[in-house]
């Protein structure tokens, strides 16, 4: 038996105080947790796939829908532009790189981009098993798709048109696995790629067989959906976007830009609810404290009979603040776990929808800031009624009694 | 081994006592008896070193109690003194085994044999594992006789042990108390209102 050992069977002895004082630091520490580490997660996920993209070209629409679709692959694209119009941007002396994708079908949800080779390097993808892609309807398989799908080298797959699962199938969409992908932490592990021809393939038998009557134009056609831009100089980035939207059909977005844009947006949420979980904090001090308070009075004779065992007034006031944050320390600690779970379960939510993975568990810089908050919460809490038991006169309680 | 002079004692300047003097030899007990009201509680609170005279001097083991400090005072009870109280009190979160060690490590002791060994011989060794508020009020009072000798002290204090039991239960918790004193080498004082105890003390004071 020592001090803190009696500070954890007072705990217990109470279930209900203590536990209704843990469950709100719990929900508080969670909730800061939760949004720190989720966004935390989607920010740096975010900018993985943003690197090396300047500016993407697209077709007129919100220029949020032509990142999100082109960069992040989780949106519907805004529509076509003409190859020919793409081709004069990329030869636009300020740009440095440029990467033709376009898409049309899915395979079992997950999308089939057609890309120059270049849009595998972007992302530093290692053919894991397998080759490059030499011939039209040849695919290159990312890492999440051949794991949940079971796909292996030299597989067939039957594309559906569209970018959902529902689309109707092309017999001619039949796409040999070729190569696998290294996993890299970035879009293309949940993406089929495949040659910008293979797409234009499908479609242009496919275009025969709705739209027979255009069939007697006969320039260059061919379309892409989005083209993404490394300039040579960052200076570029103002001036050019604004060129290309004021001059052409086309549109032009810059990526960093629409991503803060959008980070404002929901930055606005993550603020409120955060300031609400330091609320939930503030009241589970709180109660902490009012615990400690009744359950002093509840105490004074058990108190005054340690003290004339001969315990000193600094151990009893000790047990009070052990008691303390042995409550506060495992609200902190339960509410890590609870973030945890909470990360797991939206990033599994999130796998199912956009096919993105979150899980990382690292903690989090702020994170041994709210371990700093919880200390103090738990001291501060506890301070009075230790000074009480401090300053308690046990010859009064006994006489009283 | 202890000897008081002229102590006196006010609350607030409301209420005043002045105590007559004690000598007590070692290896005698002593009964304190008095009416209510005539500070009963209070010399026993300071003999136990809980409260601290106005003037006189409490002699007890050759050690002058009113001029330790609160800290000192704390660890003289420690080592010296067992308190009975009129009302048996616990710490409630802890089993009657538990409540014993807590007295043993505060006195920085760790003895579970002898905590056996008082249980047994006050007949309560099966209830070691029941929280103090299982107990009836006569257990209650043998655990906080326990309570009182486990370190064993060289003396014990009983502040009215008897004043709400039968003559019957009078005489039965009276004889235990002497018997624990003499088994585990202590002296006990008891002080109380009930004069039925006189017939048990060679030595008593009347207040």
């Amino acid at each position: 038996m020592n001090i803190f050992k009696l500070s954890i069977k007072n705990i217990f002895n109470k279930p209900l105080s203590s536990s209704i004082s843990l469950a709100l630091l719990v929900l508080g520490v969670g909730i800061i947790s939760l949004l720190l580490q989720l966004n935390t997660l989607i920010k740096d996920q975010m900018d993985n796939n943003l690197r090396g993209i300047d500016m993407v070209v697209g077709a007129k629409g919100s220029p949020l829908q032509l990142i999100l679709s082109s960069v992040y692959h989780i949106d519907s694209p805004t529509g076509n532009i003409s190859l020919a119009e793409a081709e004069t941007i990329s030869n636009n002396r300020m740009v440095g790189s440029s990467i033709k994708i376009l898409y049309g079908d899915n395979y079992k949800g997950f999308r089939i981009v057609g890309a120059e080779k270049k849009f595998i390097e972007l992302y530093k993808g290692v053919i894991k098993e397998g080759k490059d892609w030499d011939n039209p309807y040849e695919v290159l398989v990312g890492s999440k798709v051949y794991e949940k799908l079971k796909i292996n080298l030299g597989d067939e797959l039957i594309s559906s048109h569209g970018l959902r699962e529902t689309g109707q199938s092309h017999d001619e969409g039949t796409f040999k696995v070729v190569g696998l992908l290294k996993p890299s932490n970035s879009v293309i592990d949940q993406l089929i790629i495949t040659s910008p021809q293979s797409v234009w393939d499908i479609h242009e038998t496919h275009d025969h067989d709705e739209h027979e009557h255009e069939h007697e134009h006969e320039h260059d056609n061919r379309e892409i959906t989005a083209m993404l831009i490394k300039f040579k100089s960052p200076m570029n980035i103002i001036q050019f976007p604004r060129q290309i939207n004021e001059n052409t059909n086309l549109q032009a977005a810059v990526p960093s830009y629409e991503i803060s844009r959008l980070f404002k947006l929901f930055g606005f949420g993550i603020e409120t609810l955060s300031y609400l979980a330091y609320l939930i904090i503030i009241v589970s001090g709180f109660s902490l404290f009012i615990n400690l308070f009744n359950s002093m009075r509840e105490r004074k004779y058990e108190m005054a009979l340690i003290r004339t065992l001969g315990a000193s007034r600094f151990q009893l006031s000790t047990m009070i603040i052990f008691e303390s944050l042995v409550l506060t320390i495992s609200g902190f600690i339960l509410g890590l776990l609870f973030s945890r779970f909470g990360v797991m379960f939206v990033s599994s939510l999130m796998e199912e929808s956009i096919n993105y993975n979150l899980n990382s568990l690292k903690i989090l810089n702020e994170e041994y800031w709210l371990l700093g908050l919880s200390v103090l919460i738990g001291v501060v809490s506890s301070l009075i009624p230790a000074i009480q038991v401090y300053k308690m006169n046990i010859s009064k309680i006994l006489a009283d009694a | 081994m202890l000897k008081t002079k002229e102590v006196e004692f006010n609350y607030d300047n409301q209420m005043f006592f002045k105590f007559q003097n004690i000598d007590l030899n070692s290896n005698e007990n002593l009964l304190i008896i008095g009416e209510s009201g005539v500070g009963k509680t209070t010399l026993m609170h300071l003999l136990a070193g809980l409260l601290k005279s106005n003037s006189g001097s409490i002699k007890l083991f050759d050690k002058e109690l009113n001029q330790m400090s609160s800290y000192q005072l704390d660890s003289f009870r420690k080592n010296n003194i067992g308190i009975v109280f009129q009302r048996p009190h616990f710490v409630n979160s802890l089993t009657v085994k538990e409540n014993l060690q807590l007295a043993q490590y505060i006195a920085n002791k760790n003895d579970n044999n002898r905590i056996e060994s008082i249980l047994k011989n006050l007949n309560i060794f099966e209830k070691s594992n029941k929280k103090t508020n299982q107990l009836s009020q006569g257990e209650k009072q043998r655990v906080s006789i326990a309570l009182a000798i486990v370190n064993s002290p060289k003396l014990i204090l009983a502040d009215e042990p008897t004043s709400s039991l039968d003559d019957n239960n009078c005489s039965k918790v009276i004889k235990l108390l002497k018997k624990q004193a003499t088994d585990f080498g202590a002296q006990l004082i008891v002080i109380t209102h009930d004069s039925r105890l006189k017939k048990h003390f060679k030595k008593s004071i009347e207040l």
